[in-house]
């Protein structure tokens, strides 16, 4: 099955091919519209920059799923990880903020993207290598970030220095030429993504090794190799999520980061990569995300939906936007 | 002879004193304590409490014996009392029960044995089974907060209201709280769930400022979700918000009141102390016979600069 819709996909490459793609951002279009209908200040600059930049935290780490669902893999563990690697920044940062002042942010962030890239590859390596199925290594893995950053915190919260809280807000608050940072900053992640899955070698054998990973051994590509780099990029995008992250709200609590792996994987479904691998859409994925974001955020606006219905609504959007895509097709 | 006697009466009187040693050891009342794991900020105060309480009987009380047990989910809950009565006699189990429903079968259990039963902050769906309950006041928490703001704002204005995780312990404190507000000239805009989660309750506040251009006060029903919201307001640089309240009593937010924060100026507790209470109380009833049986409702009283110190637990999670 696999094996005939990578075939179709390669002959249809044509209009039909390029319409089904837009599917998610028409979606995102509607939602936008809808918006701008039901309630005026939806399209208000503050409200804007609002939702894109709640949205680059998912966004973000749904690169790094794409890369991982696109080679047949998947990662539960994003949410918990996230919060596990904004805990040890954090305290890296607190540890060397006296001796290094400002310094330390930068030397924590560092230190964060080689804990997330370590926390990718010891998913990745024990799926490929001990070959046990990605749902359920990830499935441990986040329970145990989740124990660790509980453990971590006390069950409480782990507050960053104040001393260096002013000199890190900005990463979350400030902007440059009116961009806000955070969107600068998943601006740079989503090229730097898009030219790796469509432009480089990497990137076709992530998606032959989501196609059928027989075909792909056969045909010589390091099937273990792909995957494992899979879930170290995975990782590498939740620490950048996390350095974005802490200067928000200035701490990890055990609840950081939670259920954010179904956000994730929702926005990278809705955004058009095959949750059985073998395609990967990175601009699809960033639809998603702000599609999400931009759901929840018109939920509040509007005084339709009752507060306990909320949630019913916004899965019906999504499943409906699906639908929508599929009959597009 | 006479040396002999004298030995055989030294080692019975040694043996004796050896065998009241042992006995000491046995007769020592064992008090466990079934509460949930620290998952959360407020239950990672219960647990710290909870080991304080802990230290501080068992030195106190050389007679007593502590034994504490937390538990991840309900199910891990009703293990943990198995095992708990399983391995030895326990003359009283202070429980802080994850649900209601879950644990009131296995609770009846252990009662069944004999044991005192202290029940602590979430009510057993039979209370014949409890000899003693303690528990904070949720809708004095909610009305508390309601009349202080009230009286503030001169009985009107346009609040804003976050809403914690859907369950009894958010209806009441919403419950208390709206029915004040109800009797004043105060417009309640909004009011939507952002479960307890500070990041949850910096996007809603976010979104409440886009929606509402004027809004004079926010309440957050829980301090964790105030912080987002602070952080939210700050981010805006709105400034006609002359109120940001919470609940709960989190050091953090206690700092804010004992540093006289204009917007911040009270909170109220529900605290994770109570779990101390339960245990002092328990052993109250077991050391010195004080009897304690019955229902203690902890009240809400709005925690000002004045009593912030009573309330302020440095070295607690929370």
């Amino acid at each position: 099955m696999s094996i005939a819709s990578a075939q179709v996909g390669a002959k249809n490459r044509g209009w039909s091919i390029r319409w089904s793609d837009m599917g998610p951002f028409i979606a995102l279009g509607v939602i936008v519209l809808l918006g701008a209908l039901l309630n005026q200040s939806f399209l208000s600059e503050t409200n804007v920059l609002n939702v894109v930049t709640r949205s680059a935290f998912v966004a973000i780490i749904a690169i790094g799923a794409t890369f991982v669902i696109s080679s047949g893999g998947i990662d539960l563990s994003v949410g918990s990880m996230m919060a596990f690697v904004t805990g040890v920044m954090i305290m890296v940062m607190n540890a060397l903020a006296p001796s290094l002042g400002s310094g330390a942010i930068v030397v924590g962030a560092g230190f964060a993207l080689v804990v997330g890239a370590l926390c990718g590859a010891a998913n990745g390596l024990i799926v490929t290598i001990g070959r046990i199925e990605p749902f359920i290594v990830t499935l441990g893995t986040m329970g145990i970030f989740r124990a660790l950053i509980t453990f971590m915190t006390d069950g409480g919260s782990l507050p960053i220095d104040r001393g260096l809280r002013d000199a890190y807000r900005p990463v979350y608050f400030g902007s440059v030429l009116g961009v806000p940072i955070p969107i600068v900053i998943s601006l740079a992640v989503i090229l730097l993504g898009a030219f790796l899955l469509y432009r480089t070698k990497y990137g076709r054998r992530c998606a032959a090794v989501g196609a059928n990973t027989d075909v792909a051994r056969f045909s010589g590509v390091p099937v273990a190799r792909v995957q494992t780099t899979a879930y170290v990029i995975q990782g590498l995008c939740v620490a950048v999520a996390a350095i974005c992250y802490v200067p928000r709200l200035g701490a990890a609590t055990p609840t950081t980061g939670q259920l954010w792996e179904l956000q994730v994987i929702t926005a990278v479904v809705i955004g058009g990569t095959a949750l059985r691998g073998g395609k990967g859409r990175i601009w699809g994925t960033v639809a998603g995300a702000l599609i999400l974001e931009a759901i929840a955020n018109l939920m509040v606006l509007s005084d339709m939906v009752s507060e306990y219905l909320v949630a019913a609504v916004q899965g019906v959007i999504i499943i409906v936007a699906m639908l929508v895509h599929r009959f597009a097709k | 002879m006479n040396t002999i006697t004298r030995t055989a009466l030294l080692s019975v009187s040694l043996a004796a004193l050896g065998a009241t040693g042992a006995m000491a050891q046995e007769d020592k009342t064992v008090i466990a304590v079934s509460i949930p794991a620290a998952t959360h900020g407020w239950t990672g105060g219960v647990v710290y409490h909870a080991e304080q309480a802990e230290q501080e009987i068992e030195a106190a009380f050389p007679d007593i014996d502590i034994v504490l047990k937390t538990s991840p989910s309900a199910t891990a809950q009703v293990s943990a009392l198995e095992d708990l009565t399983a391995s030895q006699d326990i003359a009283a189990l202070v429980i802080l029960p994850f649900t209601s429903e879950e644990l009131t079968g296995p609770v009846e259990q252990v009662k069944a044995g004999g044991t005192f039963i202290t029940v602590v902050d979430r009510g057993l769906t039979d209370p014949a089974i409890q000899d003693l309950y303690v528990a904070g006041n949720n809708i004095a928490v909610g009305a508390n907060t309601a009349e202080y703001l009230a009286e503030q704002l001169g009985g009107e204005g346009e609040i804003v209201v976050l809403r914690g995780i859907p369950t009894v312990i958010d209806d009441e404190r919403i419950q208390g709280f709206t029915e004040v507000i109800d009797g004043t000239n105060i417009k309640i805009l909004d009011i939507q769930y952002a479960n307890w989660n500070q990041d949850e309750a910096f996007t809603l506040m976010q979104d409440y400022l886009a929606k509402y251009p004027h809004i004079d006060a926010v309440w957050a029903n829980d301090d964790d979700m105030l912080l987002g919201v602070l952080e939210a307001i700050e981010q805006s640089g709105r400034t006609e918000i002359r109120y940001a309240l919470g609940g709960n009593g989190m050091k953090d937010v206690i700092e804010m009141v004992m540093a006289n924060d204009p917007v911040t100026p009270v909170s109220t507790p529900y605290p994770p102390s109570m779990i101390k209470t339960a245990i002092y109380m328990t052993a109250a009833q077991f050391h010195g016979q004080a009897p304690v049986r019955g229902t203690v409702l902890l009240d809400a009283p709005l925690i000002t600069p004045e009593n912030a110190e009573q309330f302020y637990f440095p070295d607690s999670p929370f």
